[in-house]
């Protein structure tokens, strides 16, 4: 039945073209529209239960030894913040700097930068990976955040820790921020850190302050901290995703 | 349609070749496999260099690396090192069109990548949610192909396959192929393939992928060391996604060549058509 044969054939070549097109042009359609980015959104919330079931609680990102250090750490995104409140706060060489740690705990508090090195502090050398694809390794020394949490005592409602930074991100002035849960905030190498490769954090790592995350991408990692927050849902701040680059699209849990 | 009918005096079998699930997971593998890819060099143009090591910054250079940068008549090229030589890739590799407009700073062009247009955070999502597709898709074939036996009984080299592998190399490459109920069978070459595409290359693959996970890495801290740390995977990661396209290649160029429309009919029918008087007179 060669008519037969030839029909199926004409249909399959116009099933394949149609299907190349659809891949093709049909795929940035998608990337638009909410029900596909929704259901590619499914994938992270599968990823973060599949990593917290998997890992426990106190897994340890790997240390390095002096060895591996990178020759120099490399900044990347704001390297200085245009910001005069910032700018004044270099001027001074942070002296006038407080962190003010406050939201749902029992005793807010505002350090200075010697409060928090006055505290037990933390050296480790771990890796440090972009969301872009590459990774730095550095020394780290900074207060555990589990050391302030202890202080203020969050309460009961808390799930999660925002960070406020210095940093602008664009003409309007939106400032960078950032968000953890309380698994990542207790976590021992969940530091705010103020040192590294043993000297006063440079400016354009993050100085004065900058959270290290270690299970978690760089983003994660909060440079120019100033107000940290203790509360009980993100989608009343900023754009609701729980920080600068989620709320552009980028993934709240960045284990992966 | 029944088993056997007859066209033009040539008796034709009809067999069926490949079993439902096999072709849906098939199916489900390519269409997964392609948006990985491509999602995939998009990721790879945030930072379109490759290391080996731990690190990206070790003080050693990359050991592949795009960038798009100004000759001396000023004109903008692209640059492709590898290993210490350099290419010039203008238009293709380190500096290309952007979709549809001038030409612009990027590892692979527009029309390999998803998105086309420079998008870090969709590729991402795109990646991860096919990338958990391909792993269930994977799992589940593996569970069908021990419990029907489908890998021992059509997968497994048989102590005969082995002797053939002199002669299949030859039939190979003079594109001779199977007839008659030999092509019921798969060959030497064919089922070492695809053994190796099933348990060498996706396996590293995906190992590779979780290896640049940083919370996959806490499990057992300094695993991916085995295979020379982060940077190192993220270099094995890609190198295995190539090897994978070549295979696809090689593997559509012979379905090409040893009778598409039977072929293609059998993966998504499953029915394969063998004329069975050429058996007679293989």
């Amino acid at each position: 039945m060669p008519s037969q044969g030839n029909g199926r054939r004409r249909f399959l070549l116009r099933a394949l073209a149609a299907g190349g097109t659809l891949l093709l042009s049909g795929c940035d359609r998608l990337s638009h529209s909410a029900w596909f980015t929704r259901m590619l959104d499914s994938a992270e919330k599968l990823t973060f239960g599949a990593q917290r079931l998997l890992l426990p609680r106190k897994a340890m990102a790997q240390e390095f030894t002096e060895a591996d250090l990178s020759p120099d750490f490399r900044s990347n995104g704001t390297d200085n913040p245009a910001n005069p409140i910032y700018q004044a706060l270099v001027a001074n060489q942070f002296a006038d700097y407080r962190l003010q740690v406050g939201g749902l705990v029992a005793q807010p508090r505002a350090y200075s930068l010697d409060d928090l090195k006055a505290l037990p502090s933390r050296t480790q050398i771990t890796r440090h990976d972009c969301v872009e694809g590459w990774s730095a390794i550095g020394k780290w020394k900074g207060v555990q955040l589990s050391r302030v949490l202890e202080q203020v005592k969050p309460h009961p409602s808390a799930r999660y820790v925002v960070f406020y930074c210095a940093d602008p991100m664009d003409d309007m002035g939106t400032r960078y921020y950032e968000s953890i849960d309380m698994e990542d905030a207790w976590h021992a190498q969940t530091l705010l850190a103020y040192e590294l490769n043993d000297v006063p954090l440079p400016i354009k790592n993050g100085a004065p302050i900058r959270v290290r995350v270690e299970r978690q991408l760089g983003y994660k990692m909060a440079k120019y901290v100033m107000q940290i927050a203790l509360v009980d849902r993100l989608d009343t701040i900023a754009g609701g995703k729980g920080g600068y680059w989620e709320d552009q699209g980028y993934e709240w849990y960045a284990g992966i | 349609m029944p088993p056997h009918d007859t066209a033009a005096g040539v008796q034709t079998v009809w067999y069926r070749r490949h079993a439902w699930p096999v072709r849906l997971m098939h199916w489900v593998n390519v269409l997964a496999f392609v948006v990985l890819l491509m999602s995939g060099l998009q990721i790879f143009n945030a930072h379109p260099a490759l290391n080996w090591g731990k690190s990206s910054y070790t003080g050693r250079p990359p050991v592949l690396q795009m960038v798009a940068r100004m000759d001396a008549q000023g004109n903008p090229k692209g640059v492709t090192r590898i290993l210490g030589h350099e290419y010039d890739t203008t238009g293709v590799l380190g500096l290309s069109a952007e979709m549809g407009g001038l030409p612009v700073q990027r590892g692979f062009p527009a029309w390999i990548t998803l998105p086309g247009g420079q998008w870090l955070a969709m590729a991402r999502r795109w990646h991860f949610f096919f990338a958990w597709v391909l792993v269930i898709n994977g799992l589940a074939y593996l569970a069908y192909t021990l419990a029907s036996r489908h890998l021992v009984r059509d997968l497994t080299p048989t102590r005969t396959d082995w002797r053939s592998i002199g002669r299949s190399i030859k039939d190979h490459l003079l594109l001779r192929h199977a007839r008659g109920e030999a092509a019921r069978r798969y060959n030497i070459l064919q089922k070492l393939a695809y053994l190796v595409v099933v348990f060498v290359l996706f396996p590293l693959l995906i190992l590779m992928g979780w290896a640049m996970s940083p919370g996959l890495d806490s499990l057992v801290p300094g695993w991916i060391d085995v295979f020379g740390g982060r940077q190192s995977a993220r270099t094995l990661h890609f190198l295995v996604a190539w090897a994978l396209v070549a295979f696809v290649f090689i593997h559509v160029f012979e379905v090409i060549v040893s009778g598409f429309w039977n072929n293609l009919r059998s993966m998504l029918t499953g029915r394969y058509r063998i004329a069975a008087d050429e058996d007679k007179h293989a």
